[in-house]
């Protein structure tokens, strides 16, 4: 287990410096760093107190496995605490209904236009034939929105302009579905807040209208500590059946799913990662529980990795690593399978302890810059590469001429190397996870 | 900005803009009152105080660590200033929290010239996915209109689908020209042709509205680097503000987000959208508070004129769960 919390759990029992199993003054000191790392990951204040509760409840007296510190022993029970909330993953219900109708619901700009769009692209690749319908009327352009996404992905969509009242477009939009042989509906509607009453009535009634067997609350991952009386009042209003998480694809930990999850039951369905059609992905709790304690997705990581990176490389470097003789050869092999593996700070985002460490980066890092470091490296003699010490002024004006940079940019990857070298070894000494690249 | 730009602009402490967000923060108040009663009741000041007050600032989204900072802070004040009652602190934290936003952000501090604006003034846009930049946007154009100031829309985020039809029906409404290219095209080139344009030449105020874009994803940070590098070619001292849209109703990525935008292009104000729903959008102070980047307006709804100066004040009392 590795994370930001358990490195700090970590400090805090050093300096109690004992083992055997935890005394419950140990866990006091440690809930108050679970309490803080759960609130910077935005999971509600209230839902944050019971999860402490339960946590100490569960901790006090715990025996230390053998093979863990305390540190990482609370956070294993943290996190296996906040799997058990998060719960499963449910299926899409669309097996009842005339035709079956999911219908999409939220507060302004959470992603309900482009998600329906990836639900319609994902129910096609089952062989479902989906209709998207426009009951946004409000917001400049919604429907253009929905219809232009229609025509990208080629996908049907329903729409009646922006005069018709929506409940009566969705309801019509039923009776074109079964005329146009289409097996599941799904409705896109004007974001609103949950106070504004007038607009939540209007929802119930489309929802009273077209019988949905999905009710989906559409949230954004960003969201802070107001995701729980959202929900409660779209809940309360809807009956919702599902959550989706969207822009997991940046870096918000995404605690908001979590309260949610806690307050309403409501079970997590699919997370949006990206803006274009295909980024939906499955909830799995175990993922979203590490990404809440800020552990870094190893899952998704693992994967990744996996289908770029050869195992027998991996372990060699690792062995490498752990020794502290990693050269710019290695640097150079390690930045092209990067490379394969998608934009870097993403991948160093995806290991563990390095997500603060990204945030360090250049934000304007891009796939250039690393095209540059290759060009210098390859520009180096097979000595230059296993021993950098030996650069003098003069190799490294060669190298600059041979690689078309100037000096300024050897140096700065010479330091840039010595720089990892030195946090590589702080990572080093039975913490890296197994097979990753440079961790 | 503006309003000491062109000497015209509605002040914060006018009534129109104080009854704006007032009223959108009031809507909400009522419940917490309740709850605010029990901290700020007439009993002395203990552990319990604190908490309450801390647990008030966080669940306003001002962050946990800088909730703690804040009430430590407020303690050593207290101390100091003799406050016995709970009934006290709120007043002593609205100052201290009123006076962190001024000092954090002086008037000055987006940047703009003194004296006579330059013409046009160039105001570049950006934000995460769906924070509220383009209807943002065309509220701050109205503004401009309702002022007398001739205003030129650029429709730069040329990715989403349907952006740039959303921005041009905004331009209808308000009666405002907009610029725009072909969807999928780059938004540097349309930027660059835009300002270029005999209309933006012209105006008095070209605002550039761009894609959303998540503060992480390394390549559309760089392409918000060449618009506004491109903006800069056109006309040398151009952006002359940099505005960053946050949503009222985001956590503590806010930081993150106002961080990241802040290096890479030099934002000079924020506007906190979305204030009318029930969050109050604390993560902004946070932002304040270390970046010493300005609120420099809120946005209390989806209509046009539902955009108002920044109001320390106000804003304070929302964070605070306060009736102001
Ligand atoms: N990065 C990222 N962006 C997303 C994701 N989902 C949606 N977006 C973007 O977020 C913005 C808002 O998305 P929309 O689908 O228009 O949101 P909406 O809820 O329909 O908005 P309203 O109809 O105005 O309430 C757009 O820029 C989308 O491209 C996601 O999973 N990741
Ligand atoms: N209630 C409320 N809604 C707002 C406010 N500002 C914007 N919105 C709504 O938020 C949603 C997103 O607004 P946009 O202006 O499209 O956001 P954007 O940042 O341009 O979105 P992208 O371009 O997709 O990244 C729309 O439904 C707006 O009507 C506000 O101050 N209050
Ligand atoms: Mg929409
Ligand atoms: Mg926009």
């Amino acid at each position: 287990m590795f994370s930001a919390l358990s490195d700090k759990l970590q400090t805090v029992f050093d300096n109690l410096g004992r083992k055997g199993h935890l005394t419950e003054a140990d866990v006091d000191v440690a809930m108050r760093e679970l309490r803080m790392a759960l609130l910077e990951a935005d999971v509600s204040y209230g839902v944050v107190k019971d999860i402490a509760a339960r946590v100490r409840a569960r901790a006090v007296g715990a025996e230390v496995l053998r093979s863990l510190t305390p540190a990482q022993q609370v956070v294993t029970i943290v996190h296996d605490a906040l799997v058990d909330i998060l719960g499963k993953s449910a299926p899409l219900d669309i097996g009842r209904g005339d035709p079956p109708v999911i219908l999409m619901a939220g507060l302004q700009g959470s992603g309900k236009t482009t998600t329906a769009a990836k639900l319609a692209l994902m129910l096609r690749k089952k062989g479902k034939r989906p209709l998207l319908v426009a009951c946004d009327t409000r917001r400049p352009a919604a429907v253009e929105q929905l219809a232009a996404l229609g025509r990208q992905l080629d996908l049907a969509v329903y729409s009646e302009g922006t005069a018709p009242a929506p409940p009566d477009i969705a309801a019509r939009s039923l009776e074109h579905a079964r005329h146009n042989a289409h097996d599941v509906v799904i409705v896109d509607t004007s974001g609103r807040l949950q106070i504004d009453e007038a607009l939540m009535d209007e929802l119930v009634e489309i929802a009273r209208r077209v019988q949905p067997t999905e009710t989906l609350l559409v949230a954004d991952a960003m969201t802070g500590q107001e995701a729980v009386n959202v929900a409660q009042a779209f809940h309360a209003r809807l009956a919702l059946t599902g959550l989706v998480l969207t822009k997991v694809d940046g870096d918000a930990r995404g605690g908001a799913a979590l309260s949610i999850r806690a307050v309403t039951g409501v079970p997590i369905k699919f997370l949006g990662a990206g803006e274009k059609a295909n980024a939906l992905e499955p909830f799995e709790p175990e993922r979203l529980a590490g990404r809440i304690l800020g552990m870094g997705d190893i899952q998704t990581l693992l994967e990744r990795a996996q289908s770029t990176i050869d195992e027998d490389e991996a372990a060699r470097l690792e062995k490498k690593l752990r020794k502290g003789t990693v050269d710019l050869q290695d640097f150079l092999g390690q930045l092209q399978q990067i490379q394969r593996m998608g934009p870097i700070q993403e991948i160093l985002g995806l290991i563990p302890g390095f997500g603060k460490l990204t945030k360090q980066l250049p934000v304007d890092l891009d796939p250039r810059d690393l095209k540059r470091v290759e060009a210098i490296i390859l520009s180096m003699t097979p000595q230059e590469r296993r021993k950098p010490k030996i650069l003098n002024a003069s190799r490294k004006r060669r190298i600059a001429s041979g690689s078309g940079t100037r000096v300024q940019d050897v140096n700065q990857l010479l330091q840039q190397f010595d720089q990892m070298q030195r946090m590589l070894k702080q990572f080093s000494g039975g913490r890296l996870p197994r097979g990753l690249p440079w961790s | 900005m503006f309003k000491r730009l062109f000497g015209r602009g509605e002040t914060p402490d006018s009534p129109g803009a104080r009854a704006q967000i007032e009223q959108s923060l009031g809507k909400t108040r009522t419940g917490l009152m309740g709850r605010l009663a029990e901290v700020f009741g007439p009993v002395d000041i203990d552990d319990d105080t604190w908490d309450a007050l801390e647990a008030q600032l966080i669940r306003s989204d001002v962050g946990a660590q800088a909730a703690a900072d804040i009430v430590a802070e407020l303690r050593e004040k207290a101390r100091l200033a003799g406050v016995r009652r709970a009934s006290e602190l709120p007043d002593v934290l609205h100052r201290v929290m009123a006076r962190a936003l001024a000092a954090a952000a002086p008037p000055a501090a987006d940047g703009a010239p003194a004296g006579d604006p330059p013409r046009p003034y160039v105001i570049l846009v950006a934000g995460v996915n769906g924070s509220g930049k383009t209807t943002s946007i065309a509220k701050l154009a109205h503004q401009h209109v309702r002022d007398g100031r001739a205003v030129v829309l650029v429709a730069a985020d040329t990715f989403r689908a349907a952006a740039i039809d959303q921005l041009k029906l905004w331009g209808e409404r308000i009666g405002v020209p907009v610029i725009a290219g072909q969807p999928g095209g780059d938004p540097g080139a349309v930027v660059f042709d835009a300002l270029n344009s005999h209309a933006a030449r012209s105006a008095d105020v070209v605002i550039v509205d761009t894609a959303g874009r998540l503060h992480t994803q390394a390549n559309l940070m760089a392409e918000l680097v060449k618009v506004r590098n491109v903006v800069a070619r056109v006309m040398p001292d151009a952006p002359h503000a940099t505005l960053l849209v946050l949503d009222a109703t985001t956590g503590q990525n806010g930081l993150a987000q106002a961080k990241a935008f802040t290096a890479a292009v030099n934002v000079t104000g924020l506007i906190l959208a979305k204030l009318d729903s029930t969050a109050k959008g604390g993560v902004a102070f946070a932002v304040v508070r270390e970046l010493g980047v300005p609120i420099a307006y809120v946005g209390t709804g989806e209509q046009a004129a539902d955009l108002a100066p920044f109001d320390a004040a106000a804003y304070v009392d929302g964070v605070l769960g306060r009736v102001g």
